[in-house]
């Protein structure tokens, strides 16, 4: 893009072209450098499974691309409206093609898609990779709330609506997750997983996590469900290895078989919940 | 030599007097004629606007506090749905090929009218008819359809939304979509084969190259669609079970026939607003559209693979192919470029001229980089995983729509005199200007970092999270200064209103619309000038500063700036 200003004398035309563009370029690039390589988070949240940094890391350097990106172009745009602002009568010279500089803004293009694309598939197949794992958890979606079951023990948990009910699983361990849902169409969205999946009926959805830190995290229903869409809410809480194990022996045969009872008589309407923001909601 | 072909004498005289046809409200009940008809259009859309605007507000004003008790959940439902619906199907949609294209496509190719007329008014009707059905559902028991505008299967079978609102949903996109269907005909009907002579294909305005790759891309998509839906009905009423597992469907199959419209249908909606933009800035800047050539392989390029694209809404289903989908649709940013960078060539050394219409342009531009940008991160599954259905996607595709409604508004004030003979009042003009821009950005910004901060969209209240009450609220009072400038546009019109008599050319236009009177006679032209390249009536006022032809760029005859 050449930025037409007062021409020094006895430079040819290509030369004062090619230093404004280099000027261009290196401005922003010596303002990186010079900010101490410390990459911003853009908004986002390096998240607590080793999946979830991958994804912030690329969120990172999407972001990184878009801010220079889009600011270069920002800078044209602004450029041009103040500098070409009307300012008489005069016809403008009538310039309608410049093959080169249209060939440069094909290709360049293309070639930071191609960067990007490269990028995406390295986390994409961290993201999606499926190794074999000790824990299972059993993720069912249903109008409104979450069944969690483990298997080969006796460990259910169920809630709807109001009740938020917590999914454990154990830290810097693979963590298998199988998605189903019983009804319609429910998005599994847990925020500092920095991960969704659609819980779809009649489709298994499989999934790894590897947890990196302890805590309790927010989890809701991403994809609309029906009416109580806004409330289908969860908890993950992630323990150390021995606090999971102990967890999983308070469930003792009978409460697990009554928990899981329970599952199945969930969806009737003797648990439509009682929220106080919404009086008026059911009718 | 004569620079301009006149009509023989008594074509000449064929003037209005001579089409005696019914005045008044019978006028606009059965005019065929294509002006008429696009008007009819522009207002019925911009009443949706106002329409799916005042779900916005009332959505807005649900949200602003976290235990919003406005509307109940279920109206709520109905809301966003018939705010998405009416805003996608019901204005943006007919906008863009229905209303400005009808009015200004034939004009610019120098045609008398529609290939199609009876045809064209067809489509009108129908395309009320539908609003009217699909609006009908806020009277029926169960209220209007409540499953969200991409009404996704299974939530939309007879046992889980039971209801006569659903079922007029349908109808309705049945009767707009055939309606879109027919215009796509007549479009591509007329640009083939109605052109002036002397109008080849490479000298026909963008605006219209635009709306012929939107009519191809109607003929393709909306077909699938409307097939999709009568399943649907099916499945609703006769018994069949298509998307029902329970009788061996498949639900997903839903969202792959949905989006399979779906997304060459943000296109079908875009190109035509591409299309106004580009017209603009080019006649606001005084130059031949930059890269006219390259802007018209863009557009192609872009509706080409829009088709293959539509898998990366379904990315988190986990049935799709990732690095197909993900790689055709950062592809398309591509061409998008060229075309931003072709506009801002095209404003680059030229005399720019801050009217109504290119304020909006430029709104379109800045608003649009935005939306333009945001997609690439939901082209990428990981990043599409982290960010689908929070709000990060509703403030990308309202960054888009919105830019959208600058060069929609940019059109109406471009526009809006050639086809009212009036011009609207600049001021108003401008200030209604910045209360959308800035209105805009205010709206979408929050919501990008709310989706970041995990919000879902389609959530009625967020009582866990008053984190999220502050950006909501800055996104609230966006939406409201988006309202303002819809009422100033309103006040507008009714100030303006036959006060500023525009004459012919009111802005040194450079395609044919500007050589006719504004409004054009019943046929359009009376005689037309001599077409030598896209821009007729820039050649015929400006004989001495046609375009340079190739090679002859600016790098040649570089000018001293102006102090």
């Amino acid at each position: 893009m050449e930025i037409p200003t007062l021409p020094p004398q006895g430079v040819t035309a290509r030369t004062r072209r090619w230093r404004r563009v280099r000027r261009v370029v290196t401005l922003p690039l010596a303002a990186l450098a010079l900010s101490g390589c410390t990459v911003p988070a853009f908004g986002a949240r390096a998240g607590v499974t080793s999946t979830a940094r991958s994804t912030f890391h690329l969120w990172q350097g999407f972001s990184l691309g878009a801010a220079i990106i889009g600011g270069f172009v920002l800078l044209l745009v602004l450029y041009a409206v103040v500098r070409y602002r009307r300012q008489g009568d005069r016809i403008p010279k009538q310039v309608q093609y410049h093959i080169p500089l249209e060939m440069v803004y094909t290709i360049v293009p293309i070639l930071i898609v191609f960067a990007l694309f490269a990028a995406t598939i390295v986390v994409e197949n961290k993201v999606v990779a499926n190794p074999t794992t000790n824990v299972t958890i059993n993720v069912n979606a249903f109008q409104w709330g979450w069944k969690f079951s483990y298997p080969g023990t006796n460990a259910v948990v169920v809630g709807q609506t109001t009740q938020d009910p917590t999914m454990v699983m154990p830290v810097n361990t693979d963590v298998h997750i199988n998605l189903t849902s019983t009804d319609v169409v429910h998005g599994f969205y847990v925020r500092a997983f920095n991960f969704s999946r659609y819980a779809l009926p009649g489709i298994k959805n499989q999934f790894t996590f590897h947890p990196v830190a302890t805590g309790t995290f927010f989890g809701q229903c991403t994809q609309l469900c029906g009416l109580y869409h806004s409330l289908m809410l969860f908890k993950v809480k992630v323990v150390t290895g021995t606090q999971y194990q102990s967890w999983l022996a308070g469930f003792s045969d009978a409460a697990g078989a009554q928990a899981a009872n329970n599952a199945t008589n969930q969806q009737t309407s003797s648990h439509v919940p009682s929220k106080p923001t919404n009086s008026s909601g059911a009718n | 030599m004569t620079d301009v072909l006149e009509r023989p004498v008594d074509a000449v005289e064929h003037g209005p007097e001579e089409h005696r046809g019914p005045t008044g409200l019978l006028k606009w009940l059965t005019s065929t004629d294509h002006k008429v008809i696009g008007l009819s259009y522009t207002v019925t859309s911009v009443i949706m606007l106002v329409i799916g605007g005042l779900f916005a507000e009332i959505i807005r004003a649900q949200l602003a506090t976290p235990n919003g008790t406005l509307v109940s959940f279920a109206q709520y439902n109905e809301l966003f749905t018939m705010h998405g619906s009416v805003m996608i199907y019901l204005f943006a949609g007919p906008f863009a090929f229905g209303a400005l294209a009808n009015f200004v496509v034939p004009i610019q190719i120098g045609a008398p009218d529609m290939a199609y007329p009876r045809l064209n008014a067809l489509s009108y009707w129908l395309y009320l008819t539908g609003s009217l059905t699909m609006l009908a559902g806020f009277f029926t028991a169960g209220g209007a359809a409540n499953f969200g505008w991409v009404a996704y299967a299974p939530l939309t079978s007879a046992a889980n939304s039971p209801g006569t609102g659903a079922d007029l949903w349908i109808g309705a996109l049945l009767l707009t979509g055939f309606s879109a269907i027919f215009t796509g005909v007549n479009l591509c009907a007329t640009i083939f084969y109605l052109r002036a002579p002397g109008m080849t294909m490479f000298r026909m305005p963008i605006f219209t190259w635009n709306l012929l790759i939107t009519a191809i891309l109607i003929l393709l998509a909306f077909p699938v669609l409307t097939a999709g839906l009568i399943m649907l009905y099916c499945d609703r009423h006769f018994g069949t079970h298509i998307f029902s597992v329970v009788g061996g469907g498949v639900p997903v199959l839903w969202q792959h026939i949905f989006w399979f419209w779906g997304h060459p249908e943000v296109y079908i909606l875009a190109l035509p607003f591409f299309g106004m933009a580009t017209e603009i800035i080019a006649v606001f800047s005084r130059k031949p559209v930059f890269g006219y050539k390259g802007m018209i392989f863009a557009t192609i390029s872009i509706a080409a693979l829009s088709l293959g694209v539509w898998a990366h809404h379904m990315f988190t289903t986990g049935v799709v192919l990732l690095p197909f989908f993900s790689i055709m649709s950062l592809l398309i940013a591509v061409p998008t470029g060229i075309k931003i960078f072709n506009w801002i060539g095209t404003m680059w050394r030229g005399e720019i001229w801050f009217s109504t219409a290119m304020l909006m342009a430029l709104g379109f531009l800045t608003t649009f980089l935005v939306g333009g940008l945001t997609g690439i991160y939901l082209a990428s599954p990981p990043l599409d995983f982290f960010t689908h259905d929070t709000y990060f996607v509703v403030a990308h595709f309202h960054s888009v729509v919105m830019a959208l409604v600058f060069a929609g508004m940019a059109g109406l004030y471009y526009w809006g005199p050639k086809i009212t003979g009036y011009l609207l009042n600049e001021r108003i003009g401008k200030i209604q200007f910045w209360f959308l821009f800035i209105g805009v950005q205010l709206f979408t910004f929050p919501q990008y970092l709310l989706g970041l901060r995990g919000m879902p969209r389609r959530i009625a209240v967020y009582p866990h999270d008053p984190e999220w009450k502050l950006l909501n609220d800055w996104s609230s009072v966006g939406a409201a200064l988006i309202g303002i400038s819809t009422l100033l546009f309103v006040v507008n019109i009714i100030m303006s209103w036959k006060k500023y008599p525009a004459g012919d050319n009111p802005w040194d236009g450079q395609t044919l619309e500007w050589f006719t009177t504004s409004p054009p006679p019943h046929h359009n032209f009376y005689r037309l000038p001599q077409i030598r390249s896209e821009r007729p009536t820039w050649d015929y006022n400006h004989p001495e500063h046609r375009s340079l032809v190739h090679g002859s760029h600016a790098a040649d005859h570089e000018e001293v700036p102006a102090p």
